[in-house]
This record gives structure tokens, C-alpha cells and sequence, in this order.
């Protein structure tokens, strides 16, 4: 799609980019390095510091009203639903809520009317009955679509918490779109290249054809609303934006229409600021913008990303451990070509920590490398130790598979902005699965027969070859049943709650992953180590079900970096993923595995029975790859070596770490005086004092 | 050569410079009121480890280490100073930083024997840390159950053999948290030569829970851990004395 060089564009580097829809391009052309330090920063405005009260008092009154302070429970949230929404219009600078007044929270019904009306009636609220009969009757929900089509086995695995967190009855989330698009190209230029891919699939009419023609149908029609929503307040977005301020606010309609149509377990924003620096220093070059508005512009968007709220059940707050958005944005990184991506806009955009003080959302996540600059990395270790709100994951290992312009979907699971997306899996519970190996399928806490007949363990002490034999066979079932769960939930959650506008801001060819999970990670391998090292008894019921172990002698643990027990850990992740790639996945989709629960693990832990490694029932699973709770005693790079050791191409979607540390243990500040600062002078009163002979208390 | 080891910890931060991998050696002669860490106090246990055993661990970190190295404290790593010899040499020959965290207790003139020793533990030793727990004869005797003479005199031979040393002095309220302690410590510090850092370290009482688990009664009970501020206010009055010491010797 060729095309002239639109003004807006004027001053910037021109390339493939200004041909066809390639923002990766812009900013590889466009984007100046910065290896300066945070000098340059700008401190809040007024207008920043009275928004953000508002949004402190109103945070306020939200607790005080329980957790939510407004509903809808008669409109549907769409892109077009509601008129537009402010804290103080005048004020702000970047404008737009999910509906008419912040923090009143949208009803979103596609992945389930069900989940709408529970999480409103837990709130307090109730939904039009009206609204009720529709997405019951006349238009089906995504949760509708999925139980119509599952089994029994797999309802069971379901009950019996041994496949956690499905997004069957939610929202699945995880999709970025690339929301830089409509500031780069306006959405004029996005529908015209809509509509060519439409028509580049010709005439033969195959299920794939169709679907995706109507696909691309819903696409264009979600971005010419999103026009109409931006119109609202008052925006052309047809055209690609003018200046930064523009560039930021086209950005963030693109987002906001995302998390009104869709109320998703991760809505992340994905990877702007070196797009948005672009903006910012050609304001600045051109005397556009001076540096604090630019930062009044960022600290109000951020403000913004800050107000994201969805309905939402106490269910789902207990899995999560809270209510959480995952507004990711990625930050920072090296390109391919070697330069590293910080800008004064990554600054800016850490900055807003100590312009708004710390959250928890946007979730700012630095893609960190060894090549980042200096000064840079010293701005990190200073915001992180002042508001522990940052995110570091590793780019020099994610760069060989997703190169430099991927973001992170909720905590760690990584895609190429608007080229890849995800279908989110939940997870699997491995810990349960071995505690099914070992009772022949028959769930430990329920007694019920979930998994497969097979042979239990009838010895008195577990033998370590036995057990594996057994798990091994149990993990082959389990992933069946869970591949099979998943691919009915991503059939209709395309059918029935597709994300138009975040697909609308993809390229045609998509590619999809496959996201599956487990959970329970460092508490089998710990399980396994006891039975190979230590003596494990099992004890049981009076059915004969294990329902605990009594281990004796010492075993290694997983979080000490000792082969003896990592290998096992390494090991199952690679034979859990094989399990998976032996099936058939929705859509094409390539197979992936994440070892991420950072917060479900307290919940995971309530309904899994006593383990091996002495665990006891209902106490947490560890999050993620973490060791289980106190078994890592060697330091934290013990601990660290051991999660390192797990293989990441065998774990694409993710592993992650939860590490938490006081700041007294991550070195000395102002006690510990160097010999170039000896030279000291004190007060006339303390030599003084001195003189009189000292004092007892200095 | 095999050491007795109470623990190891990967990642230590503030037992040197830089990220240190640091090797806790068991026993110690001293009984420091405010030890935090009592458990490796008695010489007779800990685990028995090889100077290649320890040696294979520490290899596997040193990406981390690039700004740091290995640190021995303890218990009092001195009390076995043939195997730290042999383990500081190792790290040496793997390119490796070494810093002695030591009370300097095990110090004695008189011995020549043991002072051969220390000198060829000082030919493999980058840093010293050196813990003067109090500067006083009589207080030091009553605050660790040993005399401070040796040292003293073993500062003062790090000084004359030109060894780098950053000197320690954990602040307590009523027994360091003293303008003059302080002040005569300085005093005493002033004249060497080799001093890169001071370390003035607020009291804590982290350590508490492991007397409960060894069943020994806490000799500082009812003190209360110490402001960062006044440990810098106190480090203030140390290096007021160096200065005035420096200042007398016309050495400033």
C-alpha cells in the first residue's frame, strides 16, 4: 500500500514505515539513545498533583465503600457504550475512562453473563434483568459456548482444582494490540489496510477464509467506533497524531477501547515509550513542548493506566490476589543492531513513581539488559529501592526469539507487538498430578476418581523408579485433558468475545501461541528429591489413599543450586512441554508453557494435599519457579542458579521469580565512609563536648 | 585440607565490596555481647568442607562477583587459618577478590610460628575487614570476654605491612554509642596508615531469635537497636579523632 508522506510526518526519518504499517521501522529509524542520567527530569505540575488527589480521594472513598464505588449495571460496555468521562476536564491533559465517571466500573457480559451478574450482585449491585434475558436467550456468552462443548472428565479436572484459573467463564486477556498504530497512522490508513487484507484472501471460501473475512469485517467496524469514542472527546484519530500530546493520547484511546470491550485477565499496554520519545524529541527540537509538559503529559497518562478498573468477582480477587489489571508496559531493552532502546522517555516514564508515588499498575517493566547504559541502570536501582514498583526481566534472552520489539503480557509472557498474541491456558497443578500417580487418579482432598484407573502406589515407602513410571503416565493424561479444555475455550472465546479492536491492531497473519502453565513446580521436584534421597512412608486412609508422608533423613532441595534436585526440576518442564506438543492446538497455534503463578499459588496450595517433600496440605505452593517457602538456604544466587537452570525454550511463555529483599541486605549507604571522605569537621558543641570528657550517647 | 564451615551465603552484600559469595567459618574464641551469630560460636561442629568443594560452588557465581569476590568471616576465620590460607589462594589463582572479615583475636607477636602463617595469608589477601569491637583494655574485656591488646597490634602490623583494611565498630547504645570511645578509637586509627573505609554499624537485634533457638540467654536484652543516624554520628567522631591524630603527627 504505497502511500505519500503525510505532513504529520514531517521531520521524521522516512523508510519502509511510511509505506506500510511497520511501527518497528519508525522507531528503528527514528529514535534517539539517551545515556544521560535523570537530571533532566521535570517534578509534577499543580494540575498534576490536584488530578492525582482526586484520584487518591476517590480511591479512598472506594475502600471506604467496600472496594467498588459505581456501577454499570444497564449498559453493556462497548467502544461507543458510554459518553466520555473526567476527573477535571480542564486539568487534565490526557482525557478518557471506560465510562461516563472514573472509577465507575463497566459491565462487560461477552465472556459470560454469569460472571457479570455475580460480580455485580457480590458488589451490590444487580443487573438490568433486561440485560439478563438478552445474553441469555437471544445472544450467547463465551462461558455458554465453552460448557455446552465440555466433558465430563474434563469438569471434573475443573472441580477438582487439578486445571486451575481456566479463562472460561472471563475474559482470557493476555492480547496486545499495537495501540501505537493509530498515533503513527491514524485510523483512516488502518482501515484502508484492513480492507486490502480482506480482499487479499481470494475467492475460495474455506472455514479459515470465511472466519477471517468476517474477522477482519468486525475489525474495521471496531476502529471506525473507536473514531467515534475519540470524537467523543473531542479528537479526530482518522489522521496520525500532530505532537507528543497527541501521539500519547492516540495511543491511549487505542488501549482504553481495548479495556472497554474486554474485561481480560492481563489487558497490558505493550512497548511505547521509545515510540512516544520520537514525538517528544522532535517537540522539543521544534520549541513544541517544553520537558515539564511532556512529563505532565506522561504522569497523567500513567494516571490514567492508574484508573483502569474492571467488575469483578471476590473468586477472582482470592485466585489473584487482588484486582489486578496488568498494565504492562515494557521498557527499555537493546535492538538487534546492538544500540541499546533507553530514551529520556523510559526515564519519564520511571519518573511517574516519584511524580505519583508508588503503584502497583501500570506494572513497569524493564527489559534489562547487560548493554544498557550506566546512568540508566543507577536510575533503576534508585526508583526500585525508593518505590519497589519495578519489573526486570531479562532481554538478552528474550531478544534471540522475539528480537526488540516485543512486550510482556501480564508478569512475563512475551509477543511481538501486533504480529503475535496469546491464547492464555491457565495452568496445570504438577504437585497434584503426582499426588494422582501415586493414588491411582483419585484426588487426594475429594476422594473422587478424577484421572484415569490407574494402578496406585501400594508400597508402604515410595520407590523412586515406581513413582516416576506412575507421574510420567499421569502427566500424559493430564495434558490431553488439559490441551482439550483449552482448545475448546479459545474456539469460543474467538466465537463469542473476540477482541476486535486489539485484533484490529495486528497484522493479517497472526501468530498464536498456545499458553499453557503448571503450578507446583519447586514442591514436586522437592517431592521427587525426598523420595530418591530420603525414606518416604506413605500414610492412608482407611480407603487406602495416601493422604500423608513421613520423611525421613535428609534430601537435597530445589533452590540450592544442587544438580541432584534441579535436574528434576529441568526435567519436568521438558517432559510436561513434550506432553503438550503431542496435541492438536486450537487455530494453528504453536505450543508454549509458562512456570508464572506469582500470586494463585496461595489459593493452588489450599487444594492440593499433603506432598512428599513434607509439605502440608493447604499450605501455599511456591510462585512460579520460586523454591518452596525456606528450603533455599544458600543465598539468593543459590536460589536464582537453580530457576536458572530451567529451559526456557521448553518454558517460551515465561518463568518467573518472585524475590523479595529488605534494602538494609542489598548493601550499605551513608554508614560506610570511604578514606576520600575522611576529612570531617564537627560542631563548636561537639568538640566542645568532647572536651568535657565525651558523652554516652555521642 | 578440610574447614569447618557453619554456612554460605551467595549473595552477600555488605561483607565487602561488591556482590561477595561468603563463607561463615565455625568457632570463635571471642563472646561478644552482641553477637548475631551465636550458632557459630562453638568450635567443635559446623560441616566439614573441602577447599575444592568450596571452591567448584564459588566458580559457578563468579558472573555475579565481577565487582566483588569471597569473603571469610565467621565465627573467626583465623582460628583455622591453614585452610583459609589454601582457600584464599585458590580464589587468587581463579583471579579472584579476597577479603578477611576477623576480630584480629587470633593475633599474637610472640608466635613466631603463627606469625609466618599470617604472613602468608596476607600475600593472598586483598582486604581486611577488621572488627575493633571497642578501643578501651577494660571495656573491650567486659563486652567480649577477651583482651584487646593483640588486636590492636594486629592492626598495626596490617599497617605496617601495608595491607588494605576497613575497620568495623558496631555502635551500641551505652557501651560504643560514646563520643569518646569513638573519638580514642579515631584516635588510635589515625595512626596507621592503611585505613580505605569505616564502617560505624548500628546495633541490631536480628540476632535475637537464635539465642532463644540455642537456649542462651541474650546478654543485651532490653537495648534498643540503634538509628542509622546516630551510627553516622557516631563514625563522625571517629574520624574526627583520626584527623586530630593525623593533625598532631603533621601528617594532614
Amino acid at each position: 500500500m504505497a502511500t505519500e508522506f503525510k505532513p504529520e510526518w514531517q521531520g521524521f526519518a522516512a523508510g519502509k514505515w511510511s509505506e506500510c504499517v511497520d511501527v518497528r521501522d519508525f522507531i528503528q529509524k527514528n529514535y534517539e539513545q539517551y545515556n544521560g542520567d535523570e537530571s533532566f527530569l521535570a517534578a509534577p505540575t499543580q494540575n498534576t498533583k490536584d488530578l492525582w488527589n482526586q484520584v487518591l480521594d476517590l480511591s479512598k472513598k472506594e475502600r471506604e465503600a467496600g472496594g467498588v464505588l459505581d456501577m454499570d449495571t444497564k449498559v453493556v460496555s462497548t467502544l461507543t457504550s458510554h459518553g466520555p468521562g473526567y476527573l477535571d476536564k480542564d486539568k487534565e491533559t490526557i482525557v478518557g475512562f471506560q465510562t461516563d465517571k472514573p472509577f465507575k466500573r463497566g459491565m462487560n457480559v461477552f465472556g459470560g453473563i454469569r460472571m457479570a451478574q455475580k460480580a455485580c450482585s457480590d458488589n451490590g449491585y444487580e443487573v438490568d434483568p433486561e440485560v439478563v434475558d438478552f445474553y441469555t436467550n437471544y445472544r450467547k456468552t463465551h462461558n455458554a459456548g465453552v460448557f455446552d462443548v465440555y466433558d465430563a472428565e474434563i469438569r471434573k479436572c475443573r472441580s477438582n482444582h487439578i486445571i486451575t484459573g481456566l479463562p472460561d467463564a472471563y475474559g482470557r486477556g493476555r492480547i496486545i494490540g499495537d495501540y501505537r498504530r493509530i498515533a503513527l497512522y491514524g485510523i483512516d490508513f488502518l482501515v484502508e489496510d484492513k480492507k486490502a487484507q480482506k480482499d487479499s484472501y481470494g475467492k475460495v471460501y474455506t472455514d479459515d477464509v470465511i472466519r477471517a473475512r468476517e474477522e477482519i469485517s468486525e475489525q474495521i467496524k471496531a476502529l471506525g467506533e473507536l473514531k467515534q469514542m475519540a470524537a467523543s472527546y473531542g479528537f479526530d484519530i482518522s489522521k496520525p497524531a500532530k505532537n507528543v500530546q497527541e501521539a500519547i493520547q492516540f495511543t491511549y484511546f487505542g488501549y482504553l477501547g481495548a479495556v472497554k470491550e474486554q474485561n481480560g485477565a492481563a489487558m497490558s499496554l505493550g512497548r511505547t515509550s521509545t515510540f512516544l520519545d520520537c514525538y517528544a524529541q522532535r517537540d522539543l527540537a521544534n520549541g513544541t513542548f517544553t520537558e515539564e509538559q511532556i512529563q505532565e503529559f506522561i504522569d497523567h497518562f500513567i494516571m490514567k493506566l492508574r484508573c483502569v478498573k474492571f467488575a469483578r468477582t471476590p473468586e477472582y480477587n482470592t485466585l489473584f490476589a487482588g484486582d489486578p489489571v496488568w498494565v504492562t508496559e515494557s521498557l527499555a531493552g537493546v535492538g538487534v543492531d546492538g544500540r541499546h532502546m533507553v530514551t529520556k522517555m523510559t526515564f519519564r516514564y520511571l519518573h511517574t513513581l516519584e511524580n505519583l508515588g508508588a503503584a502497583p499498575e501500570p506494572n513497569l517493566t524493564v527489559l534489562w539488559s547487560t548493554r544498557l547504559p550506566e546512568n540508566f541502570k543507577r536510575y533503576c536501582a534508585k526508583v526500585s529501592i525508593g518505590y519497589s514498583s519495578v519489573q526486570y526481566e531479562n532481554d538478552d534472552l528474550m531478544r534471540i526469539t522475539h528480537g526488540d520489539d516485543y512486550g510482556i503480557a501480564c508478569c512475563v509472557s512475551s509477543m511481538r507487538i501486533g504480529k503475535e498474541m496469546q491464547f492464555f491456558g491457565a495452568r496445570a497443578n504438577l504437585a497434584k498430578c503426582l499426588l494422582y500417580a501415586i493414588n491411582g487418579g483419585v484426588d487426594e482432598c475429594t476422594k473422587v476418581q478424577v484421572g484415569p484407573k490407574y494402578r496406585p502406589i501400594t508400597s508402604e515407602y515410595l520407590d523412586f523408579d515406581e513413582v516416576m513410571e506412575r507421574f510420567d503416565d499421569m502427566m500424559e493424561w493430564l495434558a490431553g485433558v488439559y490441551v482439550s479444555a483449552l482448545n475448546i475455550i479459545h474456539y469460543m472465546h474467538d466465537k463469542y468475545a473476540y477482541e476486535r479492536i486489539q485484533m484490529a491492531l495486528h497484522d493479517r497473519d497472526v501468530r498464536r501461541y498456545f499458553a499453557t502453565g503448571i503450578a507446583g513446580l519447586s514442591c514436586v521436584a522437592d517431592s521427587l528429591s525426598a523420595i530418591k534421597y530420603a525414606k518416604v512412608k506413605t500414610v492412608r486412609d482407611e480407603n487406602g489413599i495416601v493422604v500423608g508422608y513421613e520423611t525421613e533423613g535428609e534430601f537435597p532441595k530445589y533452590g540450592n543450586n544442587d544438580d541432584r534436585v534441579d535436574a528434576f526440576a529441568a526435567d519436568l518442564v521438558s517432559r510436561f512441554m513434550n506432553k503438550i506438543r503431542r496435541h492438536h492446538t486450537y487455530r494453528g497455534s504453536f505450543p508454549t508453557m509458562s512456570v508464572l503463578t506469582i500470586t494463585s499459588n496461595v489459593s493452588y496450595g489450599k487444594n492440593t494435599g499433603d506432598t512428599p517433600c513434607g509439605r502440608k496440605h493447604g499450605q501455599p505452593l511456591a510462585p512460579g519457579a520460586n523454591p518452596l517457602h525456606g528450603r533455599d538456604t544458600h543465598g539468593a544466587l543459590a536460589s536464582l542458579s537453580s530457576v536458572a537452570k530451567l529451559p526456557f525454550l521448553d518454558a517460551q511463555d515465561g518463568i518467573s521469580n518472585t524475590f523479595t529483599i529488605v534494602p538494609d541486605a542489598l548493601g550499605k549507604d551513608s554508614q560506610l565512609v570511604m578514606s576520600s571522605d575522611f576529612d570531617i569537621e564537627l560542631t563548636p558543641e561537639q568538640i566542645a563536648e568532647l572536651e568535657k570528657g565525651g558523652c554516652k550517647s555521642c | 585440607m578440610e574447614g569447618k564451615i557453619h554456612s554460605i551465603e551467595t549473595f552477600g552484600t555488605v561483607d565487602g565490596p561488591g556482590v561477595r559469595y561468603v563463607v561463615f567459618f565455625q568457632g570463635c574464641p571471642m563472646r561478644c555481647k552482641y553477637c548475631h551469630n551465636p550458632d557459630t560460636w562453638e568450635v567443635n561442629a559446623g560441616e566439614k568442607k573441602t577447599v575444592e568443594e568450596i571452591i567448584a560452588d564459588y566458580i559457578t557465581y563468579r558472573p555475579f562477583l565481577t565487582e566483588g569476590g569471597l569473603t571469610a568471616t565467621g565465627g573467626e576465620p583465623m582460628m583455622q587459618i591453614d585452610f583459609l590460607t589454601e582457600l584464599f589462594r585458590q580464589v587468587k589463582k581463579n583471579k579472584g577478590n579476597t577479603c578477611l572479615d576477623t576480630s584480629g583475636i587470633m593475633f599474637n607477636q610472640k608466635n613466631t610460628e603463627y606469625i609466618k602463617k599470617v604472613d602468608l595469608l596476607m600475600e593472598v589477601t586483598d582486604l581486611v575487614m577488621l572488627d575493633i569491637k571497642h578501643i578501651e583494655p577494660q571495656a573491650h574485656k567486659e563486652l567480649t570476654k577477651q583482651e584487646n591488646k593483640n588486636i590492636l597490634a594486629f592492626a598495626q602490623y596490617l599497617s605496617d605491612k601495608n595491607v588494605d583494611m576497613w575497620v568495623r565498630h558496631v555502635i551500641v547504645p551505652g557501651i560504643t554509642f560514646d563520643s569518646q570511645e569513638c573519638y580514642q578509637l579515631g584516635w588510635f586509627l589515625g595512626g596507621l596508615n592503611n585505613i580505605k573505609a569505616i564502617d560505624a554499624l548500628p546495633y541490631h537485634t536480628m540476632g535475637v531469635p537464635k539465642y532463644e533457638n540455642l537456649g542462651i540467654e541474650y546478654p543485651l536484652k532490653g537495648v534498643e537497636p540503634l538509628e542509622k543516624a546516630d551510627a553516622i554520628k557516631a563514625r563522625n567522631y571517629i574520624l574526627y579523632g583520626m584527623k586530630k591524630r593525623k593533625e598532631a603527627e603533621g601528617k594532614a
